[in-house]
């Protein structure tokens, strides 16, 4: 959990808005290092988290959260972190053994990218509801969460990016609107963003369609004027829809630099490199 | 690299215990130590070397093992197979297990073709010497009449001791002995060995690649590679994937039909690695691919990307900003796995050389002493044209007029 980034966004802890649909992007950049602020942050709010890890294993994230203070084991062992591991899933999916025959994984979809994500949809709709409900002696968490890393992945596997955009829409109704959670997504796109792209499928598109969806978006680029070691990139926070403040978007953006336990933000040019 | 320090008191699991005091921490995970490899500084993953210290050293110390190492090649594809077959020779030396994948050569070519090491000493033969010629080398240990105190030491080290260095170097002009080659076990896939078949599933990644992660799936399973049980490490190198000898046509058109093919396999390619103590070296023809986007999302799937553009054939052949290289490298990705920030190196521009007994990677300053003394055979040309307007002109006698030129073209 970033300190700086929770008073950017005037989250915290103890209090966060419900309902909400973050959308983490970036171009030509990595902004997975919010991925594990948020996942550290939905932690400590002791809200029930449904982490749908595409692109790493377990380790990673349970090392990563470890350095900000969480630890990933004890909370799955006490039922507050459901955890998909999506690369050991699809590996079982694409190397078809002899003997799973009849069983339906939730990335399925890796096995036939026409059928679409129906699959991994009913799994988020069955893990979400149903969990914290009639465990005994289970604790009261806080509303769900779920995080997905990296829903762009699903494009390279051969996923239309219609597919993904109804999938996230999907997610947005159960998870927002009717169990009042939260929803996070990643997604990363590469080209330019002045490249005109002839067909409508791939990553702008799904970018756009996202952005369209959200109501706060973070997205991470790299410096315009080139690589710099002591500054990372920088991170337009833009609120969509603000509840009572009117409804027009606000824009800010901040330079950011990522250390080994954390992650510094500040305003442009105010670098402590600099000053 | 002072960051340890500060956090010796939380027994955190990868932190190392160096054995230099008798404190042990105790560390939940068991460091697993095999030849060939060591933990990270950084964050206490298991690294092997490349076979070229110096891309180790780009690499953050070395690869990862559970990572792939995606090598975009260079127009002939010379370079590229070049650190492909370091690569395999580092597995050799380091007794670690190979498979070799091609499916324009065959992969017993590849292997026959490794560089041959250059260990420190003529291990293979003295052990067979020795005996015979201890009565001369008494003589000759007694003869040591200034270095007396090496008389006790023995006389070579055998080949086991020098493959407990982390990055050897190799000779390129020679090949590797075979007996040295064979000491390593190799697990082979060409694909014309393999046929087509029908596949039971529609998924988006071709018959060839198919067949290819089954057989690196069986390997890892009956080698007993899996993370729990495994004592070696698997070092699999996969010659030009993405080639139209996959059939695949991501190289062939600008909108391939089979656009995800590739990736689908690099997919499955990490799945089976985070879960296995092997490393993969992939080289994939970049400069075939005309999307950039697909190549964006290709370099993405593997964690460590790395581009070769090398001069041959270049007009930057000639160039004499470049006389001393053979080719540019671009770092494109280095992972940052288990931590929150990536090490990036510091410079951008790096360019390569082939030397007999190295592979040099260095920074390439972009020839501003080249820019220098080209401005200044410009600079006398000029000088030398104002003293012929001097020369005519004789009502102007200040000599400013020189001066003034030369700081003129000495601004770029």
């Amino acid at each position: 959990m970033f300190t700086e980034l929770n008073s950017i966004l005037n989250i915290a802890p103890d209090s966060i808005t419900q309902g909400e649909f973050i959308l983490v992007s970036d171009r030509q950049s990595d902004a997975s290092f919010l991925i594990h602020h948020f996942l550290s942050l939905f932690l400590r709010a002791r809200c029930r988290v449904l982490f749908l890890s595409l692109v790493q294993s377990f380790n990673h994230y349970s090392a990563v959260s470890q350095r900000l203070g969480v630890s990933l084991a004890q909370a799955k062992e006490k039922g507050q972190l459901v955890f998909l591991e999506g690369l050991k899933e699809s590996l079982s999916v694409l190397i078809p053994q002899e003997t799973d025959a009849a069983t339906l994984s939730p990335l399925s979809v890796v096995r036939d990218p026409a059928v679409g994500l129906r699959s991994l949809y009913e799994f988020v709709q069955f893990r979400v509801s149903s969990s914290g409900e009639g465990r005994t002696g289970a604790e009261e968490w806080g509303p769900p969460v779920l995080l997905v890393d990296d829903l762009s992945v699903l494009l390279s596997l051969g996923v239309c990016a219609g597919a993904t955009l109804d999938f996230s829409h999907y997610c947005r109704a159960l998870v927002c609107s009717q169990l009042q959670g939260n929803v996070v997504m990643l997604t990363r796109c590469d080209g330019d963003q002045e490249e005109d792209e002839g067909n409508n499928e791939g990553p702008e598109r799904l970018l756009k369609g996202l952005t369209h969806l959200c109501s706060l978006s973070l997205h991470v680029q790299g410096l315009p004027t080139g690589f710099c070691r002591d500054i990372h990139g920088q991170v337009e926070v833009c609120w969509r829809r603000r509840r009572g403040n009117g409804q027009h978007m606000q824009k800010k953006l901040f330079q950011y630099k990522v250390h080994d336990k954390g992650a510094s933000f500040f305003a442009r040019g105010t670098s402590s490199a600099v000053l | 690299m002072a960051a340890p320090m500060s956090d010796a008191a939380k027994p955190s699991a990868e932190r190392l215990s160096f054995n230099t005091t008798s404190f042990q921490k105790k560390t939940r995970t068991k460091l697993i130590s095999i030849p060939g490899s060591r933990p990270s500084v950084q964050n206490g993953q298991l690294l092997v070397s490349t076979g070229v210290t110096s891309l180790d050293y780009l690499l953050g110390g070395g690869l990862a093992v559970g990572t792939v190492l995606l090598i975009e090649e260079d127009r002939y594809d010379s370079y590229s197979r070049m650190i492909l077959k370091y690569f395999l020779a580092e597995g050799v030396v380091c007794q670690h297990e190979l498979f070799v994948s091609a499916a324009q050569d065959n992969p017993d070519d590849i292997l026959q073709e490794l560089p041959a090491p250059i260990l420190d000493d003529v291990a293979v033969h003295t052990p067979v010497e020795q005996p015979r010629l201890s009565c001369e080398a008494q003589e000759s240990l007694d003869a040591m009449k200034i270095a007396w105190r090496y008389q006790n030491l023995p006389k070579v080290q055998s080949a086991l001791a020098s493959s407990s260095r982390f990055g050897h170097y190799y000779d390129v002009s020679k090949t590797m002995e075979p007996d040295i080659r064979q000491t390593a076990k190799c697990h082979r896939f060409y694909l014309p060995e393999h046929p087509a078949q029908a596949s039971p599933t529609h998924s988006a990644m071709l018959e060839s690649y198919s067949a290819l992660l089954k057989s690196l799936q069986e390997v890892i399973c009956k080698e007993g590679f899996g993370i729990s049980k495994s004592r070696n490490i698997l070092r699999i190198g996969l010659h030009s994937l993405g080639s139209a000898l996959w059939g695949d046509d991501l190289c062939c058109y600008d909108n391939p039909k089979n656009g995800h093919a590739l990736t689908t396999f690099l997919y499955g390619l990490r799945a089976l690695l985070r879960s296995s103590l092997a490393v993969a070296v992939v080289t994939v023809p970049s400069h075939l691919i005309q999307d950039r986007a697909l190549m964006g999302s290709i370099t993405r799937l593997c964690d460590n990307a790395i581009a070769l553009e090398s001069f041959k054939g270049s007009e930057r052949e000639t160039n004499p900003l470049y006389k001393d290289y053979h080719g540019l490298l671009h770092v494109r990705q280095v992972p940052h796995l288990n931590c929150l920030a990536n090490k990036l190196p510091d410079h951008k521009d790096l360019a390569f050389k082939l030397k007999r007994k190295q592979f040099s990677i260095e920074v390439c300053f972009r020839g501003y002493s080249a820019h220098l003394s080209f401005l200044h055979k410009q600079n006398t040309v000029f000088s030398g044209c104002a003293l012929l307007l001097n020369s005519h002109n004789t009502h102007s006698p200040n000599n400013t007029h020189q001066p003034r030129l030369h700081t003129e073209n000495c601004t770029f």
